[in-house]
């Protein structure tokens, strides 16, 4: 077999692109393959650990063994002296300036944040906690003289489950107890919604803890020039943690510039500020040298943050024909054994959305976050809003077998139509548009959802022995975070807003400057689609820029699928100043008022005539600024911050039918529809992948992910071979659509569509398998549905 | 990955090989390296020297032998799939084969290395044992055959001596008449086997002959379905097959781990192994 040559692989994506693609017609919805598909499908890039410096030295990190011990000695001393080692320390060398770990979001009165050392000194409290590090002149020393350093612990009981931790005589976590914090929030008579209820579906759903496992593991690396500091690291969140840095470790904010590279990969777990970032910018001071840490996989697992670990009990009270009249929601949170960025935020991020798209009177929710003896939770996709969605799918199913309705009817019966809108729901959000009964048709039609049906009667009346299941998800989100107003009554600690710049250089090309931060979505190419269209340059004459708080100074990063909605429309506000500041150079040129010029395909011309200046034209006067109007300064760019009024709420209709094996319990996927509605679509191509993206990670949760300690604490599912990952290959063909409902918050119409698949997903499956199991008297299988689960149902059925 | 620091040989002859290790009993053979080398990133295995084997001539080939096929130790799996000496020899090492993690895995891993790994969820060892395959140990002193059923001792732990390296494997070719399949049972496409059972089955007016079944991941090593495949002589197509496949997990002691209990994987193996006999003999 031939070697490939990256370097010609990235020629052809950048030239099949420009050969497929017609000029001409508005970039706003062209299906355009992504500029930067070329160098990152090669790993011909700049992520962090392809990066250098000259006297690199690389950290290594001891992690403990043990979930919950007490520290009584560290001794470093023999990793000093053995072959490339620079230095060895433990936590208590970096005691008095490694503070901690921050939480931004503390969501209740009642919360306890308990100090979060970045290198554990006295305490662990998970398996994979920071004790001691080693940096050495290359990573194999440096992970040799790990096994030199001695560490003594003095064992402590593990808190492995939630409920158990919140009894009277549980071993605590914290000093102050394993309660975190507990919120509740009531709308309407609950009460009287449930009292003489016709119908009250009781139901308890575990959401597993899962692991986030972006492909680009995370790396850090760090260098100090006289006072001031540079910090590369594979994040979501650049200027977060730049800010974050500053405050944690004293170094002035000015002093310190962040850069996220390219980053492969996030889905929430590099919207953290993490240990090794805080300790690689300490070690960089502490030795005068650049130092860089890269993590393994299994060590990734251990100690990436995690997602998801809820336990919910949800009540819905309905009349006899289907209606809800009142719903009661209780978690409990599993915050693992600290409260990092925004941990205890993430189950309230559902809150208001148990209610879904489903009208309904009253409503209760209440939330206690626990700590355990592992490893902090926080945001993944989706981050609250895939739980509360698949407790509230999966209870309509139910209301629906308990009923005798078709799913779908019991839907219908219940939610918003589209001549409702908008509509102020029992939780308090305002939905500014939807329709969804249009997705559902168009998904419906799409399925098949009549014949499988009837394939399914067959099949059970056959006793067949692979039944058909046919699972729904009628979901709604709310994304686009978000409104600062609304972060700021929520406790968080920053804000929503979102930064752009753009900048006519002399030759009439354009350098966008984004403040958020791409790890994998496309913002180069959405950008240049949006800036082209605004200001009538080509495509290919756009730059993006983003991710170093050098070039990028203002910012909020990219997660909660804001960057679109809220990033993207203040790149587009930039471009409409851009143009204002050319209207009025044009007219001065041209000799005539600004209100009598018309722009079109990147001129402004004087109505009526010939005359005309094009917007490269203009850049290049900007420039030389020999001829501009009374006070104009020579410069054609502007910025714009923009600060959304309302979230914006993509919703979509997800069918799923699965076959079941009844004898060995395997799930099989036979076919899937999506149909969302992310309202004004950008780029197509780009929705379709994080469609297509976001069903295959919350299929994972359905089927296939869980992360397992043991009751001793102890993480087992460290490496690929036992936590599961599903591939192309374990998956089906998935059939998408669209329909599209502008959102009415932002200019652009868009809503934003980076975690809407894996939010509808997870109950769309579940909501199938258990109704292939109906008949044997199953209700309910515990996600993943393994095929051992699957069959224990049965086994316990009695089938 | 960051394993410890060790010493790396490529000897040029086999000969050299097996004087490497039989100098230093904390060498170890690389072959594909598809498990040594996650051993290794995890240190979980700190062998002073690796014994790189991969390139060793008396180790490659497969070579269609009249009473059987005869293969090289250092085959690649995509190399197995591929031969036409195989898929026509003894087309249920193909069959299994095919099923081994994914492309990349097959392209470095070995059918040597896989064998001699001994790893009783491996798909391989459980086809060679039931096809009654010969493994073939190559060492200074010369070779010396091993039957499957005396090669695979305990959980990654083979017959062979210190420093003897495993040099190929005979299968007897069966006769006209067999059918085969080999049922592989895993969540995900990559993922190692939960159960596999490979059948051969011979039949003879409409019942079945003679049956061989090896057992994947039932056990410490790999286990023959013995009092299904005695069961199963003579059993008629449906309900004898049936009844006699209910015998499949006879004798085996399957593993518990995060995957499956015992109990769930005795259940899979007993229909597992209805699913392949059928299968096999052609009457799924």
């Amino acid at each position: 077999m031939s070697e490939i040559d990256v370097g010609v692989v990235a020629e052809q994506i950048a030239e099949s692109d420009q050969i497929s693609e017609p000029s001409g017609a508005p970039e706003l919805g062209r299906p355009r393959r992504r500029k930067e598909d070329g160098r990152l499908l090669t790993g011909r890039t700049r992520w962090t650990d392809n990066l250098s410096r000259p006297g690199l030295l690389y950290v290594t990190f001891l992690r403990s063994p043990m979930a919950h011990a007490r520290i009584t000695r560290v001794d470093v001393s023999g990793a000093i002296g053995l072959p490339g080692v620079v230095a060895a320390f433990s936590g208590r060398d970096f005691a008095d300036e490694q503070g901690s770990l921050p939480c931004g979001w503390p969501v209740s009165e009642d919360i306890v944040i308990p100090d979060h050392p970045p290198m554990a000194v006295s305490e662990v409290r998970y398996v994979g906690e920071a004790v001691a590090c080693v940096v050495a002149t290359d990573r194999y020393r440096a992970a040799d003289a790990l096994e030199a350093i001695d560490v003594e612990y003095e064992p402590l009981p593990a808190v492995v489950d939630m409920r158990e931790a919140l009894s009277p005589d549980s071993p605590k976590v914290h000093p102050e107890g394993n309660k975190a914090f507990s919120v509740k929030i009531e709308s309407g008579d609950v009460e009287a919604a449930f009292r003489d209820a016709p119908v009250v579906i009781d139901r308890t759903y575990v959401q597993q803890r899962l692991i986030p496992t972006a492909m680009e593991p995370r790396a850090v690396m760090a260098e100090t020039d006289g006072d001031s500091y540079t910090v590369w690291s594979a994040t979501q969140i650049p200027h977060i943690l730049r800010v974050m840095l500053a405050v944690i470790t004293g170094i002035p904010e000015h002093k310190i510039r962040v850069i996220a590279p390219d980053v492969g990969g996030g889905f929430g777990s590099k919207l953290q500020v993490t240990a090794e970032e805080v300790l690689c910018l300490l070690l960089a001071r502490r030795l005068g040298k650049p130092v860089k840490w890269t993590e393994s996989r299994s060590e990734g697992n251990m100690t990436v943050h995690h997602g998801r670990d809820q336990i919910q009990h949800v009540r819905l009270a309905a009349d006899a024909d289907g209606r809800i009249r009142g719903l009661r929601v209780d978690l409990l949170a599993d915050m693992g054994a600290y409260l990092m960025l925004v941990t205890p935020g993430v189950p309230l991020l559902g809150a208001a959305l148990f209610n879904a798209i489903y009208k309904m009177d009253a409503y209760e929710f209440g939330c206690t976050g626990v700590f355990t003896t592992k490893m902090p939770t926080d945001a993944y996709r989706g981050a609250g809003r895939p739980e509360a969605t698949f407790a509230i799918e999966r209870t309509m199913d139910e209301l629906a077998a308990e009923l005798g309705l078709d799913p779908m009817e019991v839907r219908r019966r219940n939610w918003i139509r589209h001549d409702e809108f908008p509509y102020t729901t029992v939780s308090g959000l305002t939905y500014d548009s939807g329709n969804y009964e249009a997705a559902t048709d168009r998904a419906m039609a799409l399925f098949g959802y009549d014949k499988l049906r009837a394939e399914q009667a067959d099949r059970r009346d056959r006793g067949d022995p692979v039944q058909l299941g046919i699972g729904v998800s009628t979901y709604t989100e709310m994304c686009g975070l978000a409104p600062s107003r609304l972060l700021g009554e929520a406790r968080y600690a920053v804000g929503g807003w979102e930064h752009g710049s753009v900048r006519m250089l002399p030759t009439g090309k354009v350098e966008v400057i984004t403040g958020t931060s791409p790890h994998g979505q496309g913002h180069v190419t959405s950008w240049s689609q949006i800036v082209s269209d605004a200001l009538g340059v080509p495509f290919d004459d756009v730059t993006v820029l983003h991710g170093d708080t050098a070039v990028a100074h203002k910012g909020m990063d990219t997660y909660g699928s804001r960057s679109l909605v809220v990033g993207g429309v203040a790149v587009l506000k930039a471009c409409e100043k851009v143009k204002e500041k050319a209207r009025r150079l044009a007219a001065h040129l041209l000799e005539c008022s600004p209100d009598d010029l018309e722009f079109h395909a990147g001129a402004f011309q004087v109505k009526g005539t010939e005359q005309r200046k094009t917007i490269q034209e203009l850049a290049y006067a900007a420039f030389t600024a020999h001829d501009l109007p009374e006070g104009a300064e020579a410069r054609l760019d502007s910025d714009a911050t923009f600060d959304p009024e309302n979230y914006s709420f993509p919703h979509g209709t997800h069918l799923c039918a699965v076959e079941v094996d009844t004898e060995t319990g395997m799930v099989k996927i036979r076919s899937y529809v999506a149909v969302d509605d992310v309202g004004r679509v950008v780029n197509p191509l780009i929705v379709e992948g994080q469609v297509h993206g976001g069903i295959a990670q919350g299929v994972a949760q359905a089927l296939f992910e869980e992360a397992v300690y043991d009751a001793d604490g102890n993480l087992l599912t460290t490496t690929m071979a036992d936590y599961l990952l599903p591939s192309a290959a374990d998956l089906p063909a998935f059939v998408t659509d669209r329909t599209e409902t502008p959102a009415t918050s932002n200019p652009l119409g868009v809503k934003g569509v980076g975690e809407a698949g894996t939010i509808a997903s997870t109950p769309a499956v579940v909501n199938a398998v258990v109704d292939a199991l109906r008949p044997f008297g199953v209700a309910d299988v515990r996600m993943p549905c393994t095929p051992e689960r699957v069959w224990r149902a049965l086994e316990g059925a009695g089938r | 990955m960051i394993p410890a620091q060790f010493d790396y040989v490529r000897p040029g002859s086999l000969a050299e090989a097996c004087a490497e290790l039989a100098a230093d009993e904390d060498a170890k053979v690389l072959a594909g390296g598809q498990s040594l080398l996650p051993l290794l990133r995890l240190r979980l295995a700190y062998p002073s020297k690796l014994v790189d084997v991969g390139r060793l001539p008396e180790l490659s080939g497969v070579h269609d032998r009249g009473d059987h096929v005869y293969i090289g130790a250092m085959t690649t799996h995509d190399e197995v799939i591929r031969s036409a000496v195989v898929t026509e020899g003894c087309p249920l090492l193909a069959l299994a084969t095919a099923t081994v993690a994914d492309p990349a895995v097959r392209h470095r891993g070995t059918l040597g290395g896989s064998l001699a790994h001994a790893d009783p969820a491996g798909d391989l060892p459980a086809v060679v044992l039931a096809l009654d395959g010969v493994l073939v140990a190559g060492s200074e002193e010369g070779e010396r055959e091993i039957p499957a059923a005396e090669f695979f001792v305990d959980y990654l732990e083979t017959a062979l001596r210190p420093g003897e390296v495993l040099a190929g494997v005979k299968i007897p070719k069966l006769g006209p008449g067999w059918g085969f399949h080999y049922e592989k049972f895993h969540r995900t496409a990559q993922a190692w086997a939960i159960v596999g059972v490979a059948a051969a089955v011979r039949r003879a007016d409409g019942a079945i002959a003679e049956a061989r079944i090896g057992l994947t991941n039932m056990g410490a090593t790999p286990l023959r379905a013995a009092a299904a495949e005695s069961a199963l002589r003579g059993a008629e197509l449906g309900d004898q097959v049936r009844q006699a496949c209910e015998m499949a997990d006879e004798g085996t002691s399957p593993p518990a781990d995060l995957h499956a209990q015992p109990d769930y994987r005795r259940h899979l193996a007993r229909v597992l192994t209805r699913r392949a006999v059928l299968a096999a003999a052609g009457s799924p």
